[in-house]
């Protein structure tokens, strides 16, 4: 695969088949999904649809029962352990609450990837550490904070530097702005749409957040009756005849959202 | 929100393809130095970057321009040495500006320039001295605060268990009756072999060292005294502490976190009736129970072991017991365990109230119940041996 000039329907991760079981439940019944270069995808889907567990299949986290995942063309079950860790090398990952770690500060947090991939002069991990900091929307203050010191949407943004210190060109987030208050959820929208733009990021998005959908992601995938039920962008979703997709995006709070975006008119 | 061709410029499969190798090179021929960016800027060459951007000497130019043309790919690593390039030469006076290959380098690095703050990575030391002393201050408040609200805990349960007593009706039978399933039932197997295990080291080292005296009959006295007076009970309350106590701070101290104690406040439910004196009341009921049992373990032991090593038969075994008068050692016994269960739930359920709604400190308190109930164990028990013997018992 080379670096450049690439067309944006190429595939960064290709899921097919993807079968996940839990004891008796089947969370996963052949799910195919794919998410392209340049990309903001949504995935959406009820309670308890698998979201997380379709994220964690993909990261390498949950070993799925059947199927194939692909990411940058590799069959992410057939990887040495070698292999394994540089393949993680190009992705970044923000769990939900953020996941710093507590024993050590912001700009700690950040530096810990640095410190696992590569030798570098401590001037320059330093440097690294405050430009992301400052790159997510922290203000400098937040670098020598322990994360018990930080309110939930700076924790989201230092995960974020985190999960962006090896400038990886693919990052999941995982529920990024559940939980937050609207106008923090609305500067992380927006945050991510940036970086997207500026850094040429690949974006795995798993969110409920209605605005997030309507405001910064490309296409959506909707997870549903153990598999994707439909893939599209959300023109194309608000069309759907899948009665769950009806009632997902044509319900109360998702009309209010989208006539937020002032896109009302045809449905 | 058009995807752009060109922005796979930093997107990069990690380990796919190969790092052509950055350079940097140096035109200083014209009235303007010309730094001539080459190959991969990227995370991964940092180390080579970092000097190549550290090599560059402006001579006399007053102006200067970076050129990205022939750069592969650009990552924000690469153009923040970029830009501490720019810096550098800013400083000492001379103009630089910049020629992109494309725009997706522009706006990386003016993302960058926009990114450059200072930024501590710890928080700031004090003075070693200063910090000494104002850690030992903060360490005597909180001890003498813990150990304030830790008598206000003791005086209000003591309080609920006057009004349960007055009123009878109060009290939860179902917790109760759960936790003496917990408490004590099921801490019976765990018991009774560590007894059985420490009875019979009792009579085996101890049958060693009499034997010089050609008293070996006296493993008896050792292992019947030792056990009714001591070992029995502090065996099975350092087993509780260490079983139970922990388990009481960490229930009690998550349903804090996840705010159940608040909405039984609410629900007006007093939590120390439903959560404190339930297992306050089981482990008085059940350590004195496994003591005993304790006590009849470590005699079982210390009697096989006596059969096995030297040949007393258990007969003899039980004779020379009868003739000893060991209802005093199992009252003492008794009377401690009462005592030990008493710290043991009151420290575990402090702890677990005084959960401060982090993960953390849930961890934190249950190690301090645990730690704090044996301490207090072995306290107790030095007291009580210093007591039993002035009044001469």
């Amino acid at each position: 695969m080379s670096g450049n000039g690439t067309t944006s329907d190429e595939a960064i991760i290709r899921v097919r088949g993807l079968v996940n079981r839990f004891g008796a439940q089947t969370i996963h019944d052949g799910v195919d999904l794919d998410v392209r270069r340049g990309e903001i995808l949504g995935v959406v889907g009820g309670s308890g649809s698998g979201k997380s567990v379709l994220l964690k299949s993909i990261i390498g986290l949950q070993r799925p029962e059947a199927g194939c995942i692909e990411v940058f063309g590799r069959d992410q079950a057939h990887l040495s352990l070698a292999e394994a860790k540089a393949a993680r090398r190009a992705w970044g990952v923000l769990f939900q609450e953020g996941a710093l770690f507590s024993s050590l500060t912001v700009a700690q947090n950040v530096q810990v990837p640095l410190r696992e991939y590569l030798s570098l002069s401590s001037r320059l991990m330093d440097e690294i550490a405050a430009y992301k900091i400052a790159m997510v929307g922290l203000a400098a203050d937040a670098g020598p904070k322990y994360p018990a010191a930080l309110s939930g949407g700076m924790k989201r943004r230092a995960g974020l530097a985190r999960a962006l210190a090896l400038d990886p060109p693919l990052v999941f987030l995982d529920e990024p702005t559940a939980g937050l208050d609207p106008i923090s959820a609305a500067a992380f929208d927006q945050l991510i749409m940036e970086l997207r733009d500026t850094l040429g990021l690949t974006v795995f998005l798993v969110t409920h957040d209605l605005d997030s959908l309507f405001t910064i992601c490309d296409r959506i995938a909707v997870l549903a009756d153990r598999k994707i039920i439909a893939t599209g962008t959300i023109d194309e979703l608000l069309h759907c005849d899948h009665p769950w997709v009806k009632e997902y995006f044509l319900g109360p709070r998702s009309r209010a959202a989208l006539a937020a975006r002032g896109g009302i008119g045809h449905v | 929100m058009a995807f752009r061709g060109e922005t796979a410029v930093a997107t990069r499969p990690a380990g796919e393809d190969e790092i052509s190798p950055p350079r940097l090179r140096t035109d200083a021929a014209g009235a303007a130095l010309r730094l001539i960016a080459e190959g991969d800027w990227v995370v991964d060459a940092a180390g080579t970057l970092e000097k190549l951007v550290g090599r560059v000497r402006p001579l006399t130019q007053t102006r200067a321009e970076i050129d990205l043309c022939r750069v592969g790919r650009l990552d924000t690593v690469g153009a923040w040495l970029l830009y501490r390039l720019e810096r550098g030469l800013a400083a000492a006076g001379i103009a630089v500006s910049y020629r992109y290959a494309n725009d997706t380098q522009r706006r990386i690095v003016e993302h960058v320039r926009r990114s450059d703050v200072r930024c501590d990575i710890e928080p700031p030391e004090g003075h070693v001295l200063l910090t000494l002393v104002e850690d030992i201050g903060v360490a005597t408040l909180r001890v003498v605060t813990e150990f304030g609200a830790l008598l206000a805990f003791v005086g209000y349960v003591f309080q609920r268990i006057g009004l349960s007593i007055l009123h009878p009706s109060r009290i939860r039978l179902t917790p109760l009756v759960h936790q003496i399933e917990v408490v004590g039932f099921r801490a019976i197997p765990i018991v009774g072999l560590l007894s059985f295990l420490i009875g019979a080291v009792v009579v085996n080292q101890g049958a060693v060292q009499l034997r010089k005296f050609g008293a070996e009959i006296l493993v008896t006295d050792l292992v019947s005294f030792g056990f009714l007076r001591e070992l029995g009970g502090f065996l099975a309350a350092i087993i509780l502490a260490g079983r139970s106590g922990s388990a009481f701070a960490a229930e009690i101290g998550s349903m804090v976190m996840r705010e159940e104690v608040d909405a039984l406040k609410t629900l007006g439910i007093n939590p120390i009736d439903v959560l404190v004196l339930p297992r306050l009341v089981a482990m008085v009921l059940v350590l004195p129970l496994l003591t005993f049992f304790s006590d009849i373990m470590g005699l079982v032991g210390g009697a096989l072991m006596a059969w096995l090593q030297l040949d007393l038969t258990v007969d003899q075994f039980i004779n020379r017991l009868a003739e000893m008068s060991l209802l005093r050692e199992l009252y003492i016994g008794l009377i401690k365990s009462l005592f030990f269960a008493g710290v043991i739930s009151v420290s575990g359920c402090f702890q677990g109230m005084t959960v401060a709604g982090t993960a953390e400190s849930l961890g934190r308190n249950t190690t301090a119940a645990v730690v704090e109930s044996i301490f207090l164990v072995i306290v107790l028990d030095a007291f009580f041996a210093i007591f039993f013997t002035t009044i001469g018992w």
